[in-house]
């Protein structure tokens, strides 16, 4: 360590680190702008001026580093007089209309004028005028007010990876901007308006809407990926007016994705459901709490006296939370019946009985930052889990390989060493070639390997993502969404954690949803009890439609969207007798299927715990009442139990029920190990095969009803892509339209020719409207050109 | 993203491109920008369009707008159509002591444009520009590749009739 003095106070430094570091770490205040701990220095904005002895003229403390014995003074008369003159400078082309500014209150600009700026200016010319450009549903530009500092431009280009953000011009006619106006293509890009130290970027839907010392700050965490990013939830009387990054550097560092950020957009969306509603000889009635939970309490319990209970099977979304999983879970078991799933994507479910108790990412989330070489396999990671991306990408810019076994070329914000891009159909053989190039050097191959191995050709592709894994001190093997939601998962997630044994590397779950991790301990798996006990083994997600129960219990999920099979989920809940649907929203459809319908609070407004990627039990209070009628998810299950006279329903806290799950799962460590199954070769599949992922604004509820979200470039309404060769080969090339069918259901979508699909697919998104009516077990489709 | 279409770059311009590439190490091709930018602009009659800024951005693997942040910064560079003649005049410090304000004046009211503007029958572009590196024979202009030094009202005329 290197001793330096600032004002006189003797101050411990890393050796390198500039003196700004050094100050901040002291708790001593330089004013800056373009400086920022997360980006690389510009040192163009001066405002850090400071005093150094021995040193002539004033130097910028973002930009020096420290040296052993250095004297500093930040508010010395030399330091204080650089920093009004540089101020002076600042403000010549700044607007100062901070009243109808929606910086004002919490603008960097603003307070370092006043603290270290003087009254009165010698400028009197005319100030500049910028044009605004539009840069898409997200951040509101007032480009006047832009001092120059360049974060923005250095995030995107340095953070997010799309260098879309730049600096055109000279001189007075320099600006920030795109050149070609265009939204921005970044699903983080709502950090700008973080990072922007004035009023030049902000948010465009918070916009106008509060002032900060209206509003109250809650912590809460993020819902919509396994990242479980850590907000702040700012709330005027009960309304949510906009979410910020809470700064956790192990979890989202000062990050969030644009996801997080402006989900809370559909707290209000006019499909919430704010009282309970029952359906009596087909017409729809609103009730009071009371009779609603006894009729749930009483078809259900019909159910199970007339046809057993199991025909009963309960349905939740990604996004509860663990106690709303674990009260569910009991809910069902007490009723008798263990058909309960969250893998709602899930398609095959053959090796779910070697999967571990708490499924993790293999690592910290902060490792990733550190990873030297990593495969991934099946997994879009920039829509799937953004933030996850942007850590991988640091470690890209640090020299790791990254590479990928995908469906299709996703376009990540980082390089690839290596890529193999393969229908889904090869996948299952690109892991093997991979595998037996591993045991090309030694290693023991497990039972039934080699007859899979018979006829798999190692190419010098599949020796290279080997060496470069084997080669690396810190290397792993993670399994994306696309591994989740495949045919063969099963097979998969075998072969990418052999692949990972062979190679010395960490194996790793990114799994879906906010909180998969809460769902596995909390027993909301039909195999598993509370805390991983094995239990006899009920109905999985995709069992429970093809079983087609007489009754039906969903928890934050709209079936038709949020199960891969939509078609199935509809028609297996329309012919059942009953179906409870706990639920913040409700839609023509779901009124058509449901028959009582109980609304729920939303992430914002329930207490609860999230479990992420890496194990992390996240627990947040709600930050505001939830709208009308509605209530809590662990209240409402916790009444229905009482109703159905099960014991163990008296909870008066979410935090008791918390406390009895963690008190189950005390023995329970995060593991990402695999008993090995020998995977069971599939048939080879002709004819075109459908690609079917969750585009990143479609996951769940909540986002696909954030209107702004769905304004931006990432948003879709369905698109068919393939590429020229394979829509000349099926005869499409040309239409603007295809008709698309799948497992017996058809749809009309747009057609897009798209290089990066492989041959003999098409890629076609799930969660939405307008694919809903596909089925999507079998993968192959048919396809023809519509009018 | 939309991909960049180099076809738009002539192979002539591409092959002299490459032999600026040539000069940097190869994972610093971008270096070449400012070289290819002139030919991509010689090519297209004295401008450059987006499309051709895109083609000189996918020809070095760079991001467009880092293109068009040179592109906006260096004033050889026009980003609109010019005249067949381009007069470059300076007006930086040295050349406005040495009366480059009676160079610019004279030229605005013989061609009847501002700085900035191209003559309606497409012959003259005046375009004001910063040190053209001759001070010691200010006031300079630069008209095609030629430099025009120790410029007075009278010189300019009889330069500007003897241009085609």
């Amino acid at each position: 360590m290197v001793t330096i003095e600032i004002n006189g106070k003797p101050v411990q430094a890393r050796p390198g680190a500039m003196l700004i570091e050094a100050a901040d770490e002291a708790g001593i205040t330089i004013p800056r702008f373009c400086y920022h701990k997360k980006l690389s220095v510009a040192a163009s904005c001066r405002m850090c001026l400071v005093e150094v002895e021995k040193v002539a003229k004033p130097l910028p403390a973002c930009a020096t580093p420290v040296t052993e014995g250095m004297k500093v003074w930040t508010r010395s008369p030399k330091a204080i007089s650089a920093q009004r003159n540089v101020m002076e400078f600042l403000l010549i082309n700044h607007p100062l209309d901070c009243p109808i500014c929606d910086q004002g209150g919490e603008c960097d600009l603003q307070e370092m004028a006043m603290g270290y700026g003087k009254d009165v200016s010698h400028f009197s010319e005319g100030k500049r005028v910028v044009v605004s450009p539009d840069i898409g549903p997200l951040v509101a530009t007032d480009m006047t007010r832009c001092i120059h500092c360049t974060r923005c431009v250095r995030f995107s280009d340095e953070i997010a990876g799309v260098t879309e953000l730049g600096a055109p011009g000279r001189g007075e006619h320099m600006h920030i901007g795109t050149y070609v106006e265009k939204s921005l293509s970044s699903e983080v890009i709502g950090n700008v308006i973080d990072l922007c130290p004035v009023g030049a970027l902000t948010s465009k839907p918070y916009r106008y809407s509060a002032r900060p010392w209206e509003l109250t700050s809650h912590s809460s965490v993020s819902p919509h990926d396994c990242v479980g990013a850590n907000l702040t939830v700012d709330v005027r009387g009960r309304q949510v007016m906009r979410v910020r990054p809470r700064e956790n550097e192990e979890v989202n560092e000062v990050w969030l994705a644009d996801r997080d950020r402006y989900s809370y957009l559909a707290l209000s969306h006019a499909e919430r459901i704010t009282a309970p509603q029952v359906k009596r000889d087909g017409a729809w009635q609103t009730v009071d709490w009371n009779t609603a939970l006894t009729a749930a309490a009483h078809g259900l319990r019909g159910v199970v006296e007339k046809h057993g209970a199991q025909q009963i099977g309960a349905l939740a979304g990604y996004g509860a939370t663990t106690e709303e999983f674990y009260l569910l879970q009991k809910f069902m078991r007490g009723l008798g019946s263990d058909n309960i799933d969250h893998r709602l994507h899930q398609i095959d479910f053959s090796t779910q009985g070697a999967m571990p108790a708490f499924p993790w990412l293999g690592q910290a989330l902060a490792d990733l930052d550190n990873l030297d070489a990593a495969l991934l396999v099946g997994s879009n990671v920039r829509k799937e889990q953004p933030l996850v991306a942007l850590r991988l990408r640091k470690a890209a810019r640090g020299g790791a390989r990254l590479m990928a076994v995908n469906p299709i070329d996703y376009e990540l914000n980082f390089p690839l060493t290596a890529r193999r891009i393969v229908a889904p159909t090869a996948m299952v053989s690109e892991l093997i070639a991979i595998a037996q190039a591993l045991l090309e050097s030694g290693g023991e191959a497990p039972a039934g390997f080699a007859a899979l191995a018979a006829g798999v050709a190692v190419l010098d592709e599949h020796r290279a993502i080997a060496r470069h894994l084997k080669d690396a001190p810190q290397s792993t093997v993670l399994v994306g969404n696309g591994v989740a939601q495949h045919a063969q998962q099963g097979a998969l997630q075998m072969l990418a954690a052999l692949v990972a044994r062979l190679s010395g590397s960490r194996f790793g779950f990114l799994s879906e949803g906010g909180n998969s991790a809460g769902a596995w301990l909390a027993g909301a798996v039909p195999h598993r009890r509370a805390g991983g006990a094995a239990g006899a083994a009920g109905l999985d997600a995709r069992g429970m439609l093809t079983a087609k129960l007489n009754g039906y219990v969903v928890l934050h999920a709209e079936p038709e969207l949020d199960c891969i099979d939509g078609a199935a989920a509809r028609a297996a809940l329309q012919q059942a007798e009953c179906v409870v649907a706990l639920t913040p929203y409700v839609t023509d459809t779901m009124r058509d299927y449901a028959d009582v319908l109980l609304p729920l609070a939303l992430f914002a407004e329930t207490s609860g715990t999230l479990v992420n990627a890496e194990g992390r039990w996240q627990s947040f209070t709600g930050c505001t009442t939830a709208p009308g009628e509605t209530r809590p998810g662990w209240k409402v299950l916790r009444v229905l139990g009482n109703l159905c006279n099960l014991d163990g329903f008296d909870y008066e806290a979410s935090d008791e029920v918390r406390r009895e799950l963690e008190a189950a799962c005390s023995a329970v460590l995060p593991s990402s190990k695999l008993e090995w199954q020998a995977p069971v070769p599939a048939a080879a599949g002709s004819g075109l095969c459908r690609i079917a992922d969750y585009p990143i604004y479609a996951v769940d509820g909540m986002v696909r009803r954030s209107a702004a979200l769905q304004q931006t470039p990432d948003a879709t309404s369905g698109v068919a892509r393939l590429n020229a060769a394979t829509a000349a080969q099926y005869g499409v090339a040309g239409a603007a339209k295809v008709q698309v069918v799948q497992g017996g259901g058809g749809c009309v979508l747009p057609l897009a020719l798209d290089e990066r699909v492989p041959d003999g697919c098409v890629y076609v998104p799930a969660g939405l409207a307008a694919t809903a009516a596909l089925g999507a077990v079998d993968a192959v489709v048919e396809l023809k050109a519509a009018e | 993203m939309a991909q960049a279409n180099i076809e738009l770059l002539t192979p002539a311009s591409r092959a002299e491109i490459d032999t600026w590439v040539a000069k940097y190490p190869p994972e610093r091709k971008q270096s070449a920008v400012m070289a290819a930018l002139r030919i991509a602009q010689d090519q297209n009659g004295g401008w450059l369009t987006t499309e051709l800024m895109d083609a000189v951005a996918g020809y070095l693997e760079m991001a467009p707008i880092a293109v068009y942040e040179v592109a906006t910064f260096y004033s050889m560079y026009q980003l609109e159509p010019v005249g067949r003649h381009k007069i470059n005049v300076c007006t930086n410090i040295s050349c406005l002591l040495r009366g480059s304000e009676d160079v610019v004046a004279h030229l605005q009211q013989r061609l009847g444009i501002k700085l900035g503007e191209t003559t309606a029958d497409g012959r003259y572009t005046l375009k004001e520009v910063e040190c053209l590196g001759a001070c010691v024979n200010a006031p300079v202009a630069q008209i095609a590749r030629q430099y025009y030094e120790q410029l007075t009202p009278e010189l300019i005329d009889r330069i500007i009739d003897g241009l085609e």
